[in-house]
C-alpha cells in the first residue's frame, strides 16, 4: 500500500499542493491530468528523486519520505524509456539485480523469467538503439519489474509510441499487471488509457488531486466542470460485438446498437468523441451509418461550446455544439433530437 | 556531380587552411627526407631521447592529475547549480585565455623555491623550480581546462534521468555514476584527455619560466634553433611530431561505443 499524506513540493514552475492519496496493494492506479498538472513531479517524488517540501510518503507502512531512491524499492518507467544505451537488453534488465549484489545464477533465472513475462527473450542480446519503441518500453518495464518492486511507477509509458504499439502495449500492461499483481501507479493524460487500465483514477489539476474514484465514477460522475471537461466528454460505453459484415461490426450497448469499424469480437468498450456527433431536430440524410433518436436531458456551458447531454434509451451521450447552433435550434429539456455519427468515429477499445 | 558556386566558394575557403597545414608540415618533412642522416642521429642522441621522454611523461602525469581532479569537478558543474557557478566556470577558463608566458611568470611567483606554495613544499622535499614536478605543474595549469570543459559537456549530454532510473533500481549515487554516467560520458572525457595531453606536450613558455631543466622537448628544440639554426632543430621537431601522431593514432584505434 502506498500512502501519501499532505505532500507538497514546488520545483521549476511545477508544484504539488497538499496531495493525499491511498493506493491499495495490487491496485492499478491511474493519475490522469493535463500536461503541466505536476503528474511527473508527483511520481518522481514518490520515487525519491525529489525531496518533498512537506508531507509524508509511506510504502507498505514504512515511512520512506527521507529514504534515497535506491532504498525505496520502486520501479520507475519513463515515457522515453531511459534505457542504458551502452548495455544490451539483457544487461539493462540485469542492472538492478547486479547493483543489489544478487548472485549470478539467481540473477540469470530472474532475468530470464521477466524477459519471458514481457516477451523479449528473443531480443535479449540487442542494443536498445536497434529496438522499436514498443520493444524499448517493454525492456524498461522488464528492468523495473525484475527487482520485484513494492510499487511500479509508470510515467506516460505509452505516450511516445505510435497508435498501434500503444494499443498493443496497453493490453500488455493489463496482462502483466494481472499476472504479477504489482501495485502500479500510472500517470497519463490519455482518457482511454485511464479508462482501459485503471482500477481507480485520480484526476489531477494544477498540482492538486481533484477527484478520486473508479473509472465509472470519474467518467460518468465528474465532480466539477474541470473533470467534466477533461474526461466527461468522451462517450464511453460498454458493449458487445454482435454481428460483423464487410469490415463493419454492429455493437450492442445494452439495447442501443451502433456500427463501428473494428476487428474486435465479444465484449468491448467504445468511445465517441462528443465533437464527432452531429445533433439535429430531424433525421439528416447523409452517409453516416449511425443515427440514434434521443431526448435532451441537460446541457453544460463550456466556453464557446455547449455540451448537450442526450439520453438514448438508457445511455447518456455528450454532444458538443456551438453556442450559435444551440440558440438556433432553440433546444429545451425533453426535446426529441437525432444524433448522427460515422462508423469510423466509434473508437473500439 | 554538379558543383554550384556556393559550394565552390566553401571549397576554396577550406582549401586555403588545409593547404596552410599541409604545406607547412609537408615542407618540413620534405626537407628532412632529403637529410635522413641527421634524423637518424637525432633518434640516437641521448639528449633528444631524454627531452622527448620528459615531455611525454610529464604531460601524461599532468593529464592523469587533471583527470583525477577534473572529472569530479566537471560532473559537479554539469549536474549541480550553485550560486557563483558562472564565476567558477569563468575562473576555470582563465588559463586558456592568458598568454602562456604570463602564466609562466605567475607560476614561477608561487612555485619558486621560496614561493607561496613552492617554499612550504620544498620543506617536504618537493621542488618545482627547475625540476620534473615543475614541468608537470606548468603543463597542468595550461591544459586542464580542456579536459574539464570536454568532460563537462560529456556529462551534460547524459540525461540525468538515466541516473535516476539507476538509483530507483538500487544503485547508490556512486554506482550509478560508475556504471551509467561515466561510461556514457567517457568518449568526451577521453577526448578531453587527448586535448589535455597534446596541450601539455606543446607547452613551451610556461615550462620555460618555471622549469627550464630538466629540458623538455620544446625547450631543447628552441635551444638548438637559437644556437645551431634550422637544420639542427628540424630533426628533433620531426621526431616529436611523428611520436605524437603515432600516439594519437593508437588512442583513436579502440571503438568506445558499442552501439
Amino acid at each position: 500500500m502506498i500512502l501519501i499524506e499532505n505532500l507538497s513540493r514546488s520545483w521549476r514552475g511545477f508544484s504539488l499542493k497538499n496531495i493525499n492519496l491511498r493506493v491499495e496493494d495490487g491496485e492499478y492506479f491511474v493519475i490522469l491530468g493535463p500536461t503541466g498538472a505536476g503528474k511527473t513531479l508527483l511520481l518522481e517524488t514518490i520515487a525519491g528523486f525529489h525531496p518533498p517540501d512537506q508531507g509524508r510518503i509511506l510504502i507498505n507502512g514504512v515511512d520512506v519520505t527521507n529514504l534515497p531512491p535506491e532504498r525505496r524499492g520502486v520501479g520507475f518507467v519513463y515515457q522515453d524509456y531511459m534505457l542504458f544505451p551502452h548495455m544490451t537488453v539483457w544487461e539493462n534488465v540485469e542492472f538492478g539485480l547486479k547493483v543489489r549484489g544478487v548472485p549470478s545464477p539467481e540473477r540469470r533465472r530472474m532475468v530470464n523469467e521477466v524477459l519471458e513475462l514481457v516477451g523479449l527473450t528473443h531480443l535479449q542480446n540487442r542494443m536498445p538503439s536497434t529496438l522499436s519503441g514498443g520493444e524499448r518500453q517493454k525492456t524498461a518495464l522488464a528492468r523495473a519489474l525484475v527487482i520485484r518492486p513494492r510499487a511500479l511507477l509508470l510515467d506516460e509509458p505509452l505516450s511516445a509510441l505510435d497508435a498501434n504499439a500503444q494499443k498493443r502495449l496497453r493490453g500488455e500492461l493489463k496482462r502483466i499487471h494481472e499476472q504479477t499483481g504489482v501495485t502500479t501507479i500510472h500517470v497519463t493524460h490519455n482518457q482511454f488509457e485511464a479508462y482501459f487500465l485503471a482500477d481507480r483514477i485520480a484526476v489531477m489539476r494544477a498540482g492538486s488531486i481533484v477527484q478520486v474514484g473508479s473509472p465509472d465514477d470519474v467518467f460518468r460522475r465528474p465532480k466539477d466542470d474541470f473533470v467534466a471537461r477533461f474526461v466527461g466528454f468522451e462517450n464511453l460505453f460498454e458493449g458487445r460485438v454482435v454481428q460483423r459484415s464487410g469490415g463493419i461490426s454492429t455493437i450492442d450497448l445494452h439495447g442501443v446498437r451502433v456500427e463501428a469499424v473494428t476487428q474486435k469480437t465479444g465484449r468491448c468498450v467504445i468511445g465517441i468523441r462528443p465533437d464527432d456527433i452531429i445533433l439535429s431536430r430531424a433525421p439528416i440524410r447523409s452517409s453516416m451509418r449511425n443515427v440514434l433518436k434521443g431526448e435532451v436531458v441537460d446541457w453544460i456551458d463550456v466556453g464557446p461550446l455547449i455540451n448537450v447531454i442526450v439520453k438514448v434509451d438508457t445511455l447518456s451521450f455528450a454532444v458538443l455544439i456551438t453556442k450559435r447552433s444551440f440558440v438556433e435550434m432553440n433546444l429545451k429539456m425533453g426535446d426529441k433530437v437525432y444524433l448522427a455519427f460515422k462508423a469510423s468515429s466509434v473508437h473500439v477499445i | 556531380m554538379r558543383i554550384d558556386r556556393f559550394s565552390l566558394l566553401l571549397l576554396f575557403a577550406g582549401m586555403f587552411l588545409i593547404a596552410f597545414v599541409c604545406i607547412v608540415l609537408g615542407a618540413m618533412f620534405y626537407e628532412q627526407a632529403l637529410d635522413v642522416s641527421t634524423f637518424l642521429e637525432a633518434m640516437e642522441d641521448p639528449a633528444v631521447i631524454d627531452a622527448i621522454w620528459i615531455s611525454i611523461s610529464a604531460t601524461t602525469c599532468s593529464t592523469l592529475i587533471a583527470f583525477a581532479f577534473g572529472v569530479p569537478l566537471a560532473y559537479l558543474l554539469a549536474r549541480r547549480d550553485f550560486p557563483g557557478k558562472n564565476l567558477v566556470e569563468g575562473v576555470l577558463d582563465i588559463p586558456m585565455m592568458i598568454p602562456h608566458i604570463v602564466a609562466g611568470i605567475a607560476l614561477f611567483e608561487v612555485f619558486n623555491r621560496s614561493g607561496l606554495v613552492g617554499g612550504p613544499l620544498r620543506m617536504l622535499g618537493l621542488t618545482f623550480q627547475d625540476s620534473f614536478p615543475g614541468v608537470v605543474v606548468a603543463m597542468l595549469f595550461m591544459s586542464f581546462p580542456y579536459l574539464v570543459n570536454s568532460a563537462r559537456e560529456g556529462f551534460r549530454s547524459v540525461d540525468p534521468r538515466l541516473e535516476k532510473v539507476a538509483r530507483s533500481l538500487g544503485a547508490s549515487p556512486w554506482k550509478a555514476f560508475l556504471r551509467v554516467t561515466f561510461p556514457l560520458a567517457f568518449p568526451s572525457i577521453f577526448n578531453g584527455m587527448l586535448q589535455c595531453w597534446s596541450r601539455g606536450i606543446s607547452e613551451f613558455s610556461a615550462v620555460l619560466i618555471l622549469a627550464y631543466f630538466p629540458k623538455s622537448a620544446p625547450i631543447l628544440i628552441y635551444e638548438r634553433f637559437t644556437t645551431y639554426g634550422l637544420s639542427a632543430s628540424r630533426p628533433v621537431s620531426v621526431l616529436l611530431i611523428l611520436i605524437c601522431l603515432a600516439i594519437f593514432a593508437l588512442s583513436r584505434l579502440p571503438r568506445w561505443r558499442r552501439a
